[in-house]
């Protein structure tokens, strides 16, 4: 079997059981608490739900994908599966870029199904689930790739699990401010812009986070 | 402990260090420490704790940058240190699935270590010291590299597990492998060369 696939493999067998069960169950959870929780604090009036309810499923989106960043790499790391990896011929770049396969899948899709009870609850219509949806598919791998590139570099820190939560919320702004801006105006231009970003961010995680692990061996 | 240990065709190894020096935060190690390795050599390498030991297998093995000097490798490399690459939760036998999947070291589901197959269903996590220490031998070489770097081999294991991995590595040695061993306890090994890491001290 190619490495490829057995480090798929792994990687998927952890995100979606084994170590974490449930884990990835959890930002779903948190995801669908924060969009129940939103009309308590603002009060049932429809129209304003309708107008802001698809900026909340937004945040949440975004803070519910900082939950599974410390368990993203360090243990691996902790654990020297790196190293073995390096020594086999493996490339960092390549485990990374499995792993953002892998953890996008683990939260990417289960997020935009839970975003249509989300909306249910927020009271929101067809139309602006269309393009909360659009918008997700859009925007979760660039929330994967910034969430793993942080993983990288907070891989040796001791309070890595609080610092990525606060370094995470000020680089994926721009994800948001298209994605949930797609909303407002309606256009389509928002989710090219958002998917735009996103791609560009999935294109250097792996490298940016290969070179993040290899400058840890360092330190 | 099997398979790791038997490999019959091994591709020729060779190891070369000259004029290594290593630097950890503002305190130079070591400076000045060369060596070559020919198939079936071993070098063991002693000093007391902090002196640089793992610090030069790391560099050896290509994981650290050496401060000053360089290290030429001919064939593939395994390094053992005190980290088991394990997936914790996972039984022993399916956690070493993911390194024969890797390794391409035939059909998962076999455990080919001896001692260690009758553990198979227990959790990694649940494994005592000396296992530990025997599973991470087993993964650290399941490619077949013919440059063995071990670190502390024999820590954690009782007399008989050690006597048997030494009688192993001698046998592999034989087959044309390159030890290098950071090691306190004495190791029974035919030849080997020896390097006290302190006496590099600057």
């Amino acid at each position: 079997m190619s490495a490829f696939a057995a480090l798929l493999r792994r990687d998927l067998a952890q995100l979606f059981g084994g170590a974490g069960r449930g884990a990835t169950l959890l930002p779903v959870l948190f995801f669908i608490a924060v969009a129940m929780l939103f009309p308590f604090a603002v009060g049932p009036e429809p129209e304003l739900l309708a107008r802001t309810g698809g900026g909340v499923i937004w945040v949440a989106a975004l803070l519910a994908s900082i939950l599974p960043l410390d368990r993203l790499l360090a243990r691996d790391v902790e654990r020297g599966f790196f190293d073995q990896l390096y020594l086999r011929g493996i490339a960092e770049e390549l485990v990374v870029a499995v792993r953002l396969l892998a953890h996008w899948l683990s939260f990417g899709p289960p997020l935009m199904l839970a975003a249509i009870p989300a909306a249910a609850l927020l009271g929101l219509d067809g139309a602006t689930l269309r393009t909360v949806e659009l918008g997700l598919l859009a925007g979760t791998p660039g929330l994967a790739a910034i969430g793993l590139i942080i993983a990288a570099l907070t891989v040796g820190m001791r309070s890595g699990a609080a610092l990525s939560g606060l370094l995470l919320i000020p680089l994926a702004v721009p994800l948001l401010v298209f994605g949930a801006g797609a909303l407002a105006t309606g256009g389509d231009a928002g989710l090219a812009l958002t998917a735009a970003i996103s791609l560009l961010l999935v294109a250097i995680t792996p490298f940016a986070g290969g070179a993040a692990i290899r400058a840890a061996r360092e330190s | 402990m099997g398979h790791a240990l038997t490999h019959a065709a091994m591709e020729p190894a060779r190891l070369l260090a000259t004029d290594l020096a290593c630097r950890r935060g503002e305190r130079l190690l070591f400076r000045g420490v060369s060596f070559a390795l020919e198939p079936g050599e071993a070098l063991q390498v002693t000093g007391p704790n902090g002196a640089g030991k793992s610090s030069l297998l790391r560099i050896l093995a290509g994981l650290l940058r050496p401060w000053a000097g360089t290290v030429e490798r001919v064939g593939e490399v395994a390094l053992l240190d005190e980290r088991l690459a394990l997936d914790g939760h996972l039984p022993l036998g399916r956690a070493f699935d993911f390194w024969s999947r890797i390794d391409g070291g035939g059909e998962p589901g076999k455990l080919r270590i001896g001692g260690l197959d009758r553990l198979a269903d227990v959790p990694v996590r649940f494994l005592s010291t000396g296992q530990r220490k025997r599973a991470a031998i087993m993964v650290s070489n399941g490619h077949g590299a013919g440059i063995w770097l071990l670190d502390e081999p024999l820590n954690g294991l009782d007399t008989d597990a050690a006597a048997d991995f030494q009688t192993q590595l001698r046998g592999w040695l034989r087959l044309g492998g390159i030890a290098v061993i950071a090691s306190h306890q004495p190791f029974e090994l035919v030849e080997p060369r020896r390097l006290a890491i302190e006496s590099y001290a600057p």
